[in-house]
């Protein structure tokens, strides 16, 4: 259960290697997390995650989940919420492709849209039908802010997430009253350890200040969270910049 | 019988979950509902009054008691009242107060039921003397997990499993429960100011070491936005019910309170207590309090007030709760042992030093422990405040306060807990280890389940 906090006792990561989603399970597991399930793609990654969660204390379970393989998603989280209750379900994977060949070869891009979007739409759904059964627990969603306005340099994972955002937006309203919170996490570019070496963009953040944007997310039990919430603000500002100057513009 | 589905928080406004609630009018109904559970469980539920977690049980059954709420028969020769479960204390004291009853404890709000006091087993401000609840309790009916009632009584393991039990061992439907006799409606109440934690609790002891000192009802407000010298200062409140001499001769003759002094009247005093310090600055809040401090008497005795006024001065405020934002309150409660006033000056001292906005901060002491396995109460200093739950960095807060307190001896209070760790509850509770045990024999499926006895693996 979550304390009057909104701090978990138990979580499930899907995408169990993401740089938040680990930065945001330290966290979780030095306020109250004792259970962990990291679903993912087999991997020594994902086992060497586990470990590092496991030296902090915290009871590790690692799980095969594909997100493109979504005729098992059913079998596969039942088995995990059969275990015990769910406190949190971090939904944090995601690829975000390579635009230049993506538009070369349709397949490819075809391969972002449903990892980030159908896959998304196929978890999200069987998580949310398992968070209702039991009355509580949030489904925290990692959005982007490249989701909110397409931009011509990323605009297939772009459109991939405005999906996954507006889904995520919808379950949150279907799920009103049921006790289950769905909280749409929007970052800005990420520091990651794929990312290095990129041109930085303004408002770049970083992965622990993702993680604690969702902990206090979970506190507030807030609907939307921009990271870094200035982020609010200049999209609300872009998302109107008519389109002949928004292709202009630098962003 | 009606039946909802509805998102239920405690008091605090925190956690909120989700259940389907039945509000069962006969016994016959309530076993229906323990009968017919689904696979995760029922758990009683009285006025909310709770302020965590205690009286909920997500994607399961709620049990709304308060429909049960028929008083069935006062006994005036034996001194005993027996009512339903779903009977609020506040309805109690308007049938028993101009009878010359009272209740054999009045916890700070009459808005509970008997069925929820006897689960948290609460205590009042004279519980050096009176002790809690449940030595006052005579029998209960219990529904348990088969769909059966049982008559429990003192003495028994499940009586003490049930006292203090959060529900867990199932629903109490009814329950006899042995009165007070008082003189008069009214209550003498002395004021007196302390400049200082340690003045307070010098104060209090001495308040404790007159004849009669016990059975007074004494609690104290502390002041804990005060700081340096002052840190802990706080106004000291003794009542004693007045004796048949204070009421005008005809009002002695019937028993009858005058008209003002009914239950349920209010005194003109202004309730500035209960002003939330969540929604004011630290400054404006700290002017507050230097208010309240310097207003207070610096001794002052023999006023009278109505039993409404001394016991349930919150109760006047409509949703006094609601005042902490969206966010809601956390209570935090404690007790350390006599001899342990070192960690109370620095449980104090941290939250002073924190300038924390606390509204409601009580200090009272606590005599003999109850026999109820879970019960809270045992001798010693006993200090709750309420805190808005938005505060930044409140939960390490009070987990740093759970490890003075745990390292003094003391333990939080469970029926009032919303955030403590699994761990940190069951080195406070000795007792746990015995309470599953009984619980896994009389309760095998574990159909009474809420989240707090989730939360906490009770
Ligand atoms: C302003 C305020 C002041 C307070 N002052 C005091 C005080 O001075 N001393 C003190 O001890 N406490 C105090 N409390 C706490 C309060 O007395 C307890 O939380 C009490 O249990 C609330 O009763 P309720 O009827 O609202 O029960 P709920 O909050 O609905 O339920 C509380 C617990 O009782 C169980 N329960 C309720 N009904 C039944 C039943 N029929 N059968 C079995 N289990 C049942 C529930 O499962 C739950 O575990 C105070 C609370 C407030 C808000
Ligand atoms: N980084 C950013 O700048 C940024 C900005 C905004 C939003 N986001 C979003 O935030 C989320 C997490 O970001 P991150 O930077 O932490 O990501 P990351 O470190 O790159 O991790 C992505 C995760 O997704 C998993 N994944 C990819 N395809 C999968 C599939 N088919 N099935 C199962 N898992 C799959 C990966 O697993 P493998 O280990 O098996 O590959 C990995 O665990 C993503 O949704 C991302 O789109 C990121």
């Amino acid at each position: 259960m979550k304390d009057a906090f909104g701090a978990p006792q138990s979580l499930l990561v899907l995408g169990g290697t993401s740089e938040i989603a680990l930065a945001t399970a330290r966290r979780l597991i030095a306020l109250r997390t004792r259970r962990v399930w990291l679903a993912g793609r087999p991997s020594p990654a994902l086992e060497a995650a586990a470990v590092e969660l496991r030296d902090r204390g915290a009871d590790v379970r690692t799980v095969a989940f594909d997100a493109l393989d979504s005729a098992a998603h059913e079998e596969v989280l039942g088995k995990v919420f059969a275990e015990g209750d769910i406190d949190v379900v971090l939904m944090a994977f995601g690829i975000a492709g390579d635009q230049a060949r993506d538009e070369e070869e349709p397949a490819a891009a075809v391969r972002v849209a449903q990892t980030n979007y159908t896959g998304a739409v196929s978890a999200g759904l069987v998580c949310a039908g398992a968070l209702q059964a039991q009355g509580h627990g949030s489904l925290v969603v990692l959005s982007s802010v490249a989701g909110e306005r397409a931009r011509r340099a990323d605009f297939i994972y772009g459109s991939s997430k405005a999906g996954l955002d507006a889904f995520a937006q919808g379950l949150g309203d279907a799920l009103q009253g049921t006790g289950v919170q769905v909280m749409v996490v929007r970052p800005g570019a990420v520091r990651t350890r794929g990312a290095a070496g990129q041109p930085e963009q303004p408002l770049t953040t970083t992965p622990e200040e993702v993680a604690g944007a969702i902990v206090t997310g979970l506190r507030r039990r807030s609907e939307t969270v921009w990271v870094p919430g200035s982020l609010r603000v200049v999209m609300s500002a872009l998302r109107h910049v008519p389109r002949p100057l928004y292709r202009r513009l630098p962003v | 019988m009606s039946v909802d589905t509805v998102s239920l928080t405690g008091w605090g406004r925190t956690a909120p979950t989700t259940a389907v609630r039945f509000r069962p009018r006969t016994y016959e109904e309530a076993a229906a509902v323990v009968r017919g559970r689904g696979p995760r469980g029922a758990i009683a539920r009285g006025l909310g009054r709770a302020p965590g977690d205690a009286a909920q049980n997500a994607g399961g059954s709620v049990l709304d008691m308060t429909g049960l709420d028929r008083v069935r028969a006062l006994d005036e020769g034996a001194g005993t009242v027996r009512c339903d479960a779903g009977v609020s204390l506040e309805r109690l004291l308007r049938i028993l107060l101009p009878r010359g009853w009272f209740l054999p404890v009045a916890p700070g709000t009459g808005r509970i039921t008997v069925g929820g006091a006897i689960a948290s087993d609460v205590h009042g401000r004279d519980h050096p003397g009176a002790g809690s609840l449940a030595r006052h309790v005579d029998a209960l009916e219990l529904l348990t997990a088969d769909g059966e009632v049982r008559t429990v009584t003192p003495g028994t393991a499940l009586f003490d499993a049930t006292t203090g039990g959060l529900g867990l061992t199932g629903v109490i439907l009814a329950a006899t429960l042995r009165l007070k006799r008082v003189a008069t409606p009214l209550i003498s109440v002395s004021t007196e100011r302390a400049t200082d934690l340690d003045d307070l609790l010098a104060r209090f002891t001495a308040v404790g070491d007159r004849p009669g000192g016990p059975q007074s009802y004494a609690s104290a407000w502390i002041d804990l936005l005060a700081r340096g010298r002052a840190t802990g200062r706080g106004v000291l409140t003794q009542g004693e019910h007045a004796p048949l001499s204070v009421l005008p001769a005809h009002a002695r003759r019937t028993m009858r309170a005058p008209r003002t002094a009914e239950y349920g009247r209010r005194d003109p005093w202004p309730a500035l207590p209960a002003l939330p310090g969540g929604l004011l600055g630290r400054t404006s809040a700290a002017l507050l309090n230097e208010i309240r401090y310097r207003g207070a008497p610096r001794s002052r005795t023999g006023e009278l007030r109505t039993a409404a006024a001394f016991f349930h001065p919150l109760d006047a405020l409509p949703d006094a709760n609601r005042l902490h934002g969206r966010a809601g309150l956390v209570r935090y409660r404690f007790t350390v042992g006599y001899g342990q006033e070192e960690a109370l000056h620095r449980v104090v001292r941290r939250i002073s030093a924190r300038r924390c906005p606390a509204s409601g901060a009580t200090l009272q002491r606590f005599g003999a422990p109850s026999p109820g396995w879970l019960s809270f109460p045992a001798p010693g200093w006993t200090l709750a405040l309420d805190l808005p739950a938005a505060l930044p960095g409140l939960a390490r807060f009070l987990d740093g306060l759970d490890a003075e307190v745990a390292a003094a001896g003391g333990r939080v209070c469970l029926a009032q807990d919303s955030r403590t760790r699994p761990e940190t509850a069951a080195a406070m509770y000795p007792r746990l280890g015995e309470f599953r045990e009984l619980r896994a024999e009389l309760d095998p499926t574990d159909a009474f389940r809420s989240d707090l006895a989730r939360r906490l693996g009770l």
